[in-house]
């Protein structure tokens, strides 16, 4: 049963990757990649990472795919205005990523022992859990991050203002 | 590596490869800057997938703790890279990346 679930979601994953990567309209590509991340919110949750998938779904599909929307249609990209890729430029990239592909798959090769059992996730993942490490063994980098998106939203404003000089 | 295609650790290992694989194929094949940041969170996403596999084969929380921030870290390098693309958009009229190669040699 894990198991048919496990692949229903790796080949929409895999599928949503490919076609954002091949359509032609970014808005489609957004789409497409709001699928992708769904699918792996559904491997979170298939390895009892409850409150990972939760923060996949809210942070990636709800707030940076919003944003990543909003600058198509404000920058009005949705028509298809890209210049062709050169066919040799194509091909050598399909290349270049299927050969680093079986680089990683052969390098994980021969990993390590108990690597073919089931992967079934305990208590880990559960929000309590998380939360009880997050903030005794990783408090110091939690309040750090509220700076980082402090500075990240200084800087965004920063640079979206049309000119510093009018202001 | 027999069970590519199930809830194991060889199977996200695969899976987590050729989502990466596919980012790294967005990246070199295609010239719109939009498209070329999905591309990366695409691959950051591959990713935070294997370190949760990961995490759990060793029943280890402070990888998933490491998943939480590096989607934390990539929430706000995603706000910075899209308002640098809305000033290039602004200054070049496009978002294609042919029309950054000044620094190009």
């Amino acid at each position: 049963m894990e198991q048919i679930i496990f692949i229903i979601l790796s080949v929409l994953a895999v599928v949503g990757a490919l076609a954002v990567i091949f359509s032609s309209n970014a808005v489609y590509s957004v789409l497409f990649l709001v699928l992708t991340f769904f699918a792996i919110a559904g491997h979170f949750i298939l390895l009892n990472a409850q409150f990972l998938a939760i923060v996949n779904i809210i942070v990636y599909a709800g707030a940076i795919m919003v944003l990543f929307l909003f600058v198509i249609m404000l920058l009005n990209l949705n028509k298809d205005s890209e210049a062709p890729t050169p066919a040799l430029a194509r091909i050598a990239g399909a290349i270049a990523a299927g050969l680093l592909m079986v680089t990683i798959v052969g390098a994980f090769k021969g990993l390590s022992q108990g690597s073919d059992v089931a992967l079934r996730g305990g208590e880990i993942g559960t929000v309590s859990r998380l939360g009880q490490v997050l903030f005794s063994d990783f408090l110091l980098p939690f309040e750090i991050s509220s700076v980082l998106f402090l500075s990240a939203m200084i800087g965004a404003v920063m640079l979206g203002k049309k000119n510093l000089k009018d202001s | 590596m027999e069970n590519l295609f199930s809830n194991t650790l060889d199977g996200y290992l695969f899976l987590a490869s050729l989502l990466f694989a596919i980012g790294v194929l967005g990246i070199l094949i295609r010239r719109n800057i939009i498209i070329i940041f999905m591309c990366v969170e695409l691959m950051l996403s591959a990713v935070n997938l294997l370190l949760t596999a990961f995490s759990v084969h060793h029943n280890d929380p402070n990888g998933q703790v490491f998943v939480f921030f590096i989607m934390a870290v990539a929430a706000a390098e995603i706000t910075i890279g899209l308002a640098i693309l809305v000033m290039i958009y602004r200054n070049t009229g496009s978002v294609s990346i042919d029309s950054l190669k000044k620094l190009k040699w």
